[in-house]
């Protein structure tokens, strides 16, 4: 079962905690926001993932099981 | 294949004749004035099957016989993503739940009519295929939601679903569906499906985060099909007269007739029904010919993308001849510049207006959608930053894809395509600063008047 981590963007408001603790991830664009790579997390870095989705402000930040990804 | 009307129509006269495969299908018979009375309506369209009312398991069958029916017909949505509504209508008639059937009426894109002059001229149409698409999925309920600066395409609707209280037989065949009729906000997004449901269920009509799609949830957390006016009208003649019928037009990918609203310097602007693949050319002499040389078409509306003057004769109007152009026909917007216009000045005014209409919602979309307009600004007034290219490549890899709706990403293809057609001209900005052109009355229509934050929050 493999793991990616995803955001939120209407909930997002550019805390920048996510980046702190998943920089491997997760990097900020010029107005804060998170730039995420969401390609399958290895090993370790679930346990990272989620420590980074506790510490997120507005809970924008997911870390989701792999699912068929969905746009309206 | 037994073609849909020997599959279950108990109502349609056996003997009628298929009608002619030829145009118009949808605009057959439209009246210069008002509402096509019902009467009128079943004179040229003959009553629609009847799916309910043969117990819960024929019904069922009828239902899905009639999803089938959609699928080999390959229609595809006509609000602008081309999604395959069998898909669509399949996936909320799997899931758990009393579906309810949404009519998307909000017709944002400013350059567009055709949803509005369906609603006000042929709303019995409309009403037909959300019935039997509501009757399809295993709904009751419909909710038809007109965009509220429509005025007539809410009166010619309202009156529609009033007639036919009084009629017997549209009473026996919608049966216990319930039509119920709703004015959506105006702004850009709130067409966009998660929108509607979120304004249906209370809230505001901004694009929400998915999943879950309406279609697993949507109003009052019931699977929900949102369809595009047009869509469901032609679903009530695929219902009639079978996907073989439908088929007779339009190419293999995109069959059928499609509703185009064609502005500009043409001698008659208007919506107009044409044949998928149809040429550009033959639209425009449709429409009188052109009053004024085309610097440019807008196909796609403002999600959508330019072709340049140049290559206009070699336009077809399909998906599929328009992606070389980088284009598709979205919800049928067909907009002609006059070769007079600045398409900078214009893309200028676009641009600023489409950051406006940002929900206000995601980040990126918010900075990144004020950023390209300053930024097209900057150009149109000759004081553009150095690598002003590389500037607006790297905004729009900031905005694509980011935001929790496709707003973002359609005005970022706009931009892009206009800078594309028009580097010339954008050239020429950049370097000596506004042309004669820039001072003239603008061409590309947009609201008149900005959406208020009330309209937004209601």
């Amino acid at each position: 079962m493999s793991h990616h981590v995803r955001v939120n963007p209407i909930s997002c408001e550019a805390h920048g905690m996510c980046a702190e603790l998943l920089p491997e991830r997760i990097t900020l664009d010029e107005w804060g926001y998170p730039l995420v790579d969401e390609t399958p997390l290895q090993g370790s870095q679930v346990e990272h993932a989620i420590r980074a989705a506790r510490a997120c402000p507005t809970f924008a930040l997911l870390v989701e099981r792999e699912r068929a990804r969905a746009r309206s | 294949m037994t073609p849909a009307s020997s599959t279950f129509s108990d109502t349609a006269p056996l003997a009628a004749a298929q009608p002619a495969a030829a145009l118009p299908r949808l605009l057959a018979g439209i009246p210069p004035h008002g509402a096509m009375t019902l009467e009128e309506h079943l004179a040229i369209h003959d009553p629609p099957p009847l799916l309910r009312g043969h117990g819960k398991k024929h019904d069922r069958q009828r239902g899905a016989a009639l999803i089938d029916e959609i699928e080999r017909s390959g229609l595809l949505g006509r609000g602008g993503a081309a999604f395959p509504t069998a898909t669509k209508m399949r996936a909320v008639a799997g899931a758990r739940g009393r579906a309810i059937v949404v009519v998307n009426g909000a017709e944002g894109e400013p350059a567009s009519l055709k949803d509005r002059t369906l609603l006000e001229t042929l709303p019995h149409l409309v009403l037909d295929g959300a019935i039997l698409a509501a009757h399809a999925v295993g709904g009751e309920e419909v909710i038809v939601c007109v965009c509220e600066s429509a005025g007539a395409g809410f009166e010619g609707i309202a009156q529609a679903i009033e007639e036919r209280r009084s009629d017997p037989a549209c009473v026996a065949f919608e049966r216990s569906a319930k039509v119920h009729l709703t004015r959506v906000p105006g702004h850009y997004v709130a067409g966009q499906e998660s929108a509607l449901v979120n304004h249906l269920g209370g809230g505001p009509a901004l694009p929400t985060f998915t999943p879950p799609m309406p279609f697993e949830q949507g109003v009052r957390r019931r699977p929900t099909l949102v369809s595009n006016v047009e869509t469901l009208a032609h679903v009530s003649l695929i219902a009639r007269h079978g996907a073989p019928w439908f088929r007779q037009l339009g190419t293999p990918s995109q069959p059928g007739s499609a509703l185009v609203t064609l502005s500009g310097p043409v001698g008659h602007p208007g919506v107009y029904e044409i044949e998928h693949g149809a040429s550009l050319v033959s639209l425009i002499d449709a429409a009188g010919g052109t009053t004024a040389r085309p610097r440019g078409v807008l196909v796609g509306g403002y999600a959508g993308a330019w072709i340049g003057g140049e290559r206009l004769r070699g336009v077809a109007l399909s998906n599929e001849h328009l992606a070389p152009h980088g284009a598709s026909l979205g919800a049928g917007v067909v907009l002609l510049l006059s070769e007079q216009a600045c398409p900078v000045a214009e893309t200028a005014r676009v641009a600023r207006w489409l950051a406006g209409q940002s929900a206000h919602q995601c980040g990126p979309c918010v900075h990144g959608l004020d950023a390209l307009a300053t930024t097209i600004e900057e150009i149109a007034g000759g004081i553009a930053q150095a690598r002003v290219e590389q500037r607006i490549e790297q905004l729009a890899r900031l905005v694509r894809r980011r935001g929790a709706c496709n707003h973002p990403d359609g005005a970022v293809n706009l931009i892009l395509s206009a800078l594309d057609t028009f580097q010339t001209e954008f050239a020429d900005h950049a370097r000596h600063g506004p042309c004669d052109g820039c001072t003239r009355r603008p061409e590309l229509p947009l609201p008149l008047a900005p959406v208020s934050s009330e309209a937004v929050e209601r």
